[in-house]
């Protein structure tokens, strides 16, 4: 009974779906103000979101069942990551062991959702969108997982939680060192690619292939779509505030450390163009792997 | 007052369609994104596919060509969809009246909604249009 009031109101679905929903329009507002507009009121994403409940839903012929089965499988998992987090922060014990690889692996699914979705909807552009979605995952997934491993070494070899939060309350934040600098510039740049923000929004991007992934998709499968991206810039703040800035998690620093990432992830997303497919891949295997090597190096040598 | 309808004039997600048109209307409708006018405040939007689409907004003549694609274009979008027709060229065919190639004018072809008229139009023109659409929807339903 209070795991499924977990997962599905206070740090499952419906509190992360209102800070995630919060956070796109921080995102819009700010945006908005870096370009000397006035941006939407507060509501704006809410109001959105209802809209898209309103409208039509259009499957297209031919199109396969996993066509409106696919961004519920996005949702779950990200609600999924979310009451992870949420439990881990607020009750430590009630972890259970390993659950930092569970998170890792079900950060992976809403990519796969998303390719899942947009090559069942027999799109051309959809199908482009797709191809560029999965060299996305393919290019980012590697310096991510190394720069968790520099965390996991700097912990003492823990990939629970709790205990990664313990290790950080005892002695300092990770970020506090040389490579838990680096490994925190590193998993930036790969949340942002996660989460498909700024210049990784290769695969939906409007202006070239009309939306990409999403191009088919309308109504509510679309807003569900949209409750993912929204959660994402929930989850991986947070994800990225357990891992590296984990001294002091007290409400008020909890949340002032979440707004710090997030307006990070902003003014990287607002400064930067779109790059092109093979220029991320690029930057993902080489000026982010590197690094991200080095860090795991230096962490070893305790650094 | 019906919360989804509220929710749709709350965020009109605008579809931009030029059927042949000089170019003209469409910078001045790009003109509504930036800050002097900066529409997104009442959650206005431009879209990349028609599937997202609340709004198309139709610029230019409708020439022989553009007719079937513009009647595919409409089929597509998901209803409840309005339709703007933008300038003087979507509503009437203006210089290009006699042309062989332009039979009808827009709304002969799609039931249009809204009509701004201009060569181009002012983005005060188009903001105040929008306004009156909006206000309509939501009184019809009252």
């Amino acid at each position: 009974m209070k795991l499924l009031f977990n997962f599905l109101i206070f740090p499952g679905f419906l509190f992360s779906v209102i800070v995630g929903l919060m956070a796109c329009w921080v995102d819009r507002k700010v945006s908005a103000r870096l370009q000397w507009r006035v941006g939407p009121p507060w509501y704006q994403n809410f109001v959105d979101i209802i809209k898209l409940w309103g409208k039509e839903t259009i499957v297209p012929e031919d199109a396969k069942v996993t066509f409106l089965f696919a961004p519920y499988i996005g949702l779950l998992s990200l609600v999924l990551v979310a009451t992870i987090l949420g439990r881990a922060l607020i009750w430590p014990q009630s972890g259970f062991s390993a659950d930092l690889i569970v998170v890792f692996y079900l950060l992976a699914i809403p990519a796969i959702s998303l390719i899942i979705g947009s090559s069942s909807s027999r799109n051309p552009l959809a199908s482009v969108g797709a191809s560029r979605e999965m060299k996305l995952v393919l290019s980012y997934e590697l310096p991510f997982i190394l720069s968790i491993i520099a965390v996991i070494i700097k912990s003492g070899g823990a990939i629970q939680l709790e205990t990664i939060l313990n290790s950080q309350s005892l002695f300092k934040s990770h970020i506090a060192s040389l490579s838990g600098t680096l490994a925190f510039a590193v998993a930036i740049f790969c949340a942002m690619g996660k989460s498909g923000l700024g210049p990784f929004e290769i695969s939906e991007a409007e202006q070239e292939i009309m939306g990409g992934t999403l191009i088919e998709y309308s109504g509510v499968p679309l807003s569900v779509f949209k409750l993912n991206k929204a959660l994402m810039l929930y989850v991986m703040p947070v994800f990225l505030t357990m891992l590296f800035l984990g001294k002091d998690l007290s409400p008020v620093f909890m949340s002032l450390k979440f707004v710090m990432i997030l307006v990070i992830f902003i003014l990287v997303k607002n400064t930067n163009p779109r790059m092109r497919i093979d220029q991320a891949m690029r930057f993902f295997w080489i000026y982010m792997t590197i690094p991200a090597v080095l860090a795991v190096a230096l962490a070893v040598f305790g650094l | 007052m019906n919360l989804k309808l509220k929710a749709l004039s709350k965020s009109i997600w605008v579809f931009h369609v030029s059927a042949g048109s000089c170019n003209n209307c469409d910078i001045e409708i790009l003109d509504l994104f930036c800050p002097r006018f900066d529409v997104e405040r009442f959650g206005i939007q431009l879209v990349g596919s028609v599937r997202h689409a609340d709004a198309l907004v139709i610029t230019g003549a409708m020439n022989r060509k553009s007719v079937p694609r513009m009647k595919r274009i409409y089929e597509q979008a998901p209803k409840p969809c309005v339709v703007i027709a933008v300038g003087q060229c979507a509503l009437s065919r203006h210089m290009f009246r006699y042309s062989y190639n332009v039979c009808e004018p827009l709304d002969k072809i799609l039931p249009v909604d809204l009509y701004i008229p201009g060569c181009p139009p002012k983005p005060e023109a188009m903001i105040d249009g929008i306004v009156k659409l909006v206000n309509k929807i939501r009184g019809i339903k009252k």
